[in-house]
């Protein structure tokens, strides 16, 4: 039997729990689990004072645990994590998947900012909103996400795909403002609309919109055509879940390359009305 | 043995370990599909005089295409690790790459050798390509005038086997060339398996060297050939007047041997007189597929 967690005393400020990744449970049993160090605020707890505990960790480092609550203000969960699996039912707190370098991590509600932060492997999908900097990179740093896949049903916040260098960040509902700000390469796919300023600052990568945008100046019209990897990068995010159409499958596309203030060899695809 | 009266001799077929890659090949229209594929297979029988053998699968639906699109899949096959990937740089630059509205994806991608076919095709972006991974899988997106031409950045290269075939020996050249036919209508689409030659057939089977000169690599089978029944060391039985061989490659021995037992049981028809197959001694090749054997149903020995 894997690991189940139940918030049984939300807490009051945020709890930080780096612990709760399947490498460092591995192995452990419930009460074990329970006295595992976490900070609340700004004084040492331990994860039992806020979380009913059942079951037996996985061995090994590709175990899979379950959490169930309001977790809004518990953050790093999955922190780091390598592989393995975790299933939230409920919502959770900032930096979910921060610097993960593979497994899988499902939110059946919404997360808060800094999802995957830096991440370089594995895939985070959150069925419900996201906050702000989904994949970003952290503040001072110049590189965001450096491969993976993020997965976002509904909206997200500002800056999504900041500074990101490879991997996707795929969006089913509206992003925010500057989207793809400062990304490297990678892809952002975003099936509702883009908010102001999407791919400000952008060298290479692609960001992919269903809905009309007004660009920056700094972006230059090439053509409308069917670009053929989008037809294998949207078949992939309909198997992951998302509402992707046929004719988003099949259509056609505007190319805007940008941001000529950098490198110029980013592009902008706009489903064609 | 008889089957519909037709003699299947006690021999074997002798066929040799090559090395395969499967490409899919997908396009707006099964048209530009096959435009592409044939250009690719194209002066691709023998590894003799072309360097490599190619040939088409199957035809695959869209659904079965990594970009949803119909295409085909080929298997392309040389002797040696080395040149297969030089060879599919050559070839998919100047018949796919050039082909409009074509991509093309490795058939092959839980094989661990890996050939960086795409990787290299890459250049021809001139610096304005750009690569997107798809899940695990890395692909190049090439700008060309048309628009893009989209590559599997590698693709796999595993063993396989060239080589595998079998004669009909018929009474003239109609019913030979009947039997041929239908030999290959029968083998059409088997998976695993190409018929690297024109329609699948050859009729100049050749022997190892030459009696004559002593640069040629391959000369006339002239055993087999009727026109010689009286000058040479004849094969032939009597009353057979023409001869046409049916060449198999494909993925594994298994693949072979099946396509083969489809396609003799087609190939016994009026007019045929006997089914026999080429080989060595069984001296040169380690894939030894027996007629007898295949025919009821037993599997040949695994290759040494």
């Amino acid at each position: 039997m894997s690991l189940a967690f139940t918030l049984r005393t939300p807490p009051t400020v945020p709890l930080e729990a780096e612990v709760l990744t399947p490498a460092r449970l591995a192995g452990l049993s419930a009460p074990e689990v329970a006295k595992l160090s976490v900070v609340h605020g700004n004084e040492r707890a331990d994860l039992g004072e806020f979380f009913q505990v059942q079951g037996t960790a996985d061995g090994g480092g590709a175990g899979e645990f379950r959490l169930t609550g309001d977790l809004s203000r518990v953050k790093h969960v999955g922190a780091g994590m390598a592989d393995g699996r975790i299933v939230i039912h409920g919502s959770v707190g900032m930096h979910l998947g921060a610097e993960m370098t593979g497994g899988e991590i499902i939110v059946e509600g919404d997360a808060a900012d800094w999802v995957g932060p830096e991440m370089t492997g594995g895939r985070i999908v959150i069925k419900g909103n996201a906050g702000h900097m989904v994949g970003a990179a952290s503040r001072g740093s110049a590189v965001g996400v450096r491969g993976g896949e993020i997965v976002v049903f509904g909206n997200t916040g500002n800056e999504a795909g900041h500074g990101m260098r490879r991997g996707l960040v795929a969006i089913g509902g509206d992003a925010g403002d500057f989207a793809g700000v400062s990304m490297l390469a990678g892809t952002i796919v975003v099936l509702g609309s883009l908010g102001w300023r999407a791919g400000a600052g952008m060298r290479r990568g692609s960001i992919v919109t269903m809905h009309p945008v007004e660009l920056l100046p700094t972006f230059s019209y090439a053509c409308t055509y069917a670009p053929l990897y989008l037809r294998l990068l949207l078949a992939r995010l309909r198997r992951l879940g998302l509402p992707v159409a046929d004719a988003q499958v099949s259509g056609r596309y505007q190319r805007w390359s940008g941001d000529a203030v950098e490198l110029n060899k980013g592009e902008v695809l706009i489903l064609e009305a | 043995m008889l089957l519909n009266g037709v003699l299947i001799e006690d021999t074997f077929a002798e066929a040799f370990t090559m090395r395969v890659a499967r490409l899919l090949i997908t396009a707006r229209t099964p048209r530009w599909a096959k435009e592409a594929a044939l250009k690719l297979t194209g002066f691709a029988t023998s590894v003799i005089g072309c360097k490599c053998e190619a040939g088409i699968e199957r035809e695959l639906a869209a659904d079965d295409t990594p970009d949803g699109r119909p295409g085909l899949s080929v298997l392309f096959l040389t002797m040696d690790k080395e040149s297969l990937p030089q060879r599919l740089i050559e070839r998919i630059g100047q018949t796919v790459l050039t082909c409009p509205t074509t991509a093309c994806f490795d058939g092959l991608p839980d094989v661990p050798d890996r050939l960086p076919v795409g990787k290299a095709l890459r250049a021809f972006g001139d610096g304005f390509q750009a690569s997107k991974v798809v899940g695990d899988r890395r692909y190049w997106r090439i700008p060309v005038m048309e628009g893009e031409f989209l590559i599997e950045e590698t693709f796999g290269m595993q063993k396989g086997v060239g080589g595998g075939n079998f004669l009909i020996l018929a009474a003239d050249a109609d019913a030979a060339l009947a039997a041929a036919e239908a030999a290959v209508e029968a083998m059409s689409g088997h998976p695993g398996v190409v018929l690297p030659f024109p329609g699948g057939v050859v009729r100049s089977g050749s022997k190892v060297g030459s009696k004559r000169y002593k640069k040629m690599v391959a000369t006339t089978n002239d055993a087999f050939s009727p026109t010689l029944r009286a000058v040479t060391e004849s094969q032939l039985p009597e009353g057979v007047n023409s001869v046409l061989e049916i060449v198999l490659d494909g993925t594994d021995g298994a693949a072979i041997e099946s396509a083969m037992r489809l396609g003799i049981r087609a190939a016994c028809r009026p007019g045929v007189k006997a089914i026999s197959a080429g080989n060595f001694g069984g001296k040169l090749g380690p894939h030894h597929f027996h007629l007898r054997r295949i025919l009821n149903g037993a599997s040949a020995p695994p290759a040494a």
